[in-house]
């Protein structure tokens, strides 16, 4: 196979940048152009709802490479110029100014949109968190706030419950699972959880679905259950989960799923490959379709693409593994720990606040868990978990 | 190639010890990264670079002399 002589990718962020990183890696020479909606230079999104939100890093701490790393790429990179079409057969995307780029190969990076509420864009004071400038304007928010609600269980709801509790705010956190991270850890990790904030002074309203939002002049006053409870608010974040960003990709000529969906190679059609939050493809190992939204997924699976794009034939096969920060808890989860699976704990003391532990379903262990114990758990992976 | 670590930006993920175990390691007490060789022979240099590249909190950088 020729390498193709052109290349664009469409989002610039962790995925995106680092297909870009493996290509010259690997040697590809051709012209690379990168097209992302942000502003911004290349930024991380974990420290957002963390270091970021809490004022502990500057913004600039955030960004993914330096202007040297950034420059020594030698790629064009087309900030705040959104996609708004790709036509695939062709392999030509239009961007929001009108600008047409064909080329050789097509990489679609655009990650994921934030679910909002219904009537959530009507009062101020209601936030979602996915891009840098969503975190400084909940951070300027919370410097001047006194109680806010978080809807939401799942990873970021409670990592922004955490950063704007430790910030000293008053801080209720509403959802719809039974249990924190339930759906993600299951029963017993999701309330050993639910028990660090709660002991952290977090208000939890969990089970419960969101009727309506409250406002007074123009502002948000609370949320309102569908219990009938009222949670006054003078800020909200909405967490209830995010899509695939592929609204640009209508009449594309890919296939589209729970995002854009691949072979197990992350090939959409040919010439064109997805990476990062956006790609659903065939992962071989499981023997089916999976689509993750974590951070080392976005590395990982941005390998795998640029060696394909320049004529291998790997399939992409990880182990998933994302990680939350939370007060002095650091939880670190291998595998697909589904909330089915039976806990066990392999090492350390829960009681100590420190343990190792692994996810068996049918005799068979699915994912490994640490608990302020990283690199126990890393190890058990390596010994328990296959791909 | 000369490497440096940023302890402040590593979120403990492990990934530089799967894919360079000769060149980084995680402490026992919190799974920090610990260098074990800043300046790594040439038969390091493709596991390091790729353990570089797939850092989830980009907390490694690799320098190559010119």
């Amino acid at each position: 196979m020729t390498p193709p002589g052109s290349i664009v990718i469409v989002g610039a962020s962790a995925a995106g940048l680092s297909t870009a990183e493996a290509l010259r890696r690997l040697g590809y020479e051709g012209r690379l152009t990168l097209l992302d909606a942000e502003p911004h230079q290349p930024y991380d999104r974990p420290p957002l709802s963390k270091q970021v939100l809490a004022g502990a890093w500057e913004p600039a701490r955030a960004q993914l490479r330096g202007q040297t790393q950034l420059d020594a790429l030698g790629a064009e990179f087309a900030q705040g110029e959104p996609a708004v079409a790709l036509d695939a057969a062709e392999r030509s995307v239009t961007t929001a100014s009108g600008r047409v780029l064909r080329a050789d190969a097509v990489v679609i990076a655009t990650g994921l949109t934030p679910c909002r509420l219904p009537g959530q864009d009507g009062p101020a004071g209601v936030h979602v968190l996915r891009g840098l400038d969503d975190a400084l304007t909940l951070r300027a928010h919370l410097t001047a706030a006194r109680r806010l609600v978080v809807v939401g269980e799942g990873v970021l709801g409670t990592e922004v419950a955490a950063t704007a509790r430790t910030m000293g705010l008053d801080v209720t956190l509403a959802g719809m699972g039974g249990t924190l991270l339930g759906a993600q850890l299951g029963e017993v990790i999701g309330g050993e959880l639910a028990r660090k904030h709660a002991e952290r002074g977090v208000r939890l309203r969990l089970g419960v679905t969101v009727d309506e939002l409250t406002g007074a002049d123009g502002r948000v006053t609370g949320v309102r259950l569908a219990t009938g409870e009222l949670l006054p608010a003078d800020a909200v974040v909405v967490a209830v989960g995010a899509r695939p960003a592929t609204g640009w990709l209508a009449g594309s000529g890919l296939r589209l799923g729970d995002g854009v969906e691949c072979d197990s190679r992350c090939r959409a059609a040919e010439g064109v490959y997805a990476v990062g939050d956006v790609a659903s493809w065939e992962h071989e190992g499981y023997g089916r379709r999976l689509r993750l939204e974590n951070r080392t997924n976005a590395t990982e699976q941005a390998q795998v693409v640029a060696a394909n794009l320049l004529g291998a034939d790997r399939p992409y096969t990880p182990i998933p593994y994302f990680w939350t920060d939370q007060y002095d808890v650091k939880i670190q989860a291998h595998g697909l720990p589904s909330p089915a699976a039976e806990l066990s704990v392999a090492e350390g003391d829960p009681a100590e606040q420190r343990f190792a532990a692994l996810y068996r379903e049918d005799g068979r262990v699915t994912g490994v868990l640490g608990w302020n114990m990283p690199k126990q758990a890393r190890l058990l992976r390596q010994q328990a978990l296959a791909n | 190639m000369k490497i440096t670590v940023d302890e402040d930006k590593c979120c403990g993920a492990g990934n530089c010890v799967l894919i360079a175990p000769e060149v980084f390691d995680q402490r026992d007490e919190d799974g920090i990264v610990v260098l074990l060789r800043s300046e790594p022979g040439a038969e390091e240099r493709a596991a390091v670079l790729e353990a570089a590249a797939v850092c989830p909190a980009a907390a490694i950088e690799v320098h190559e002399e010119a």
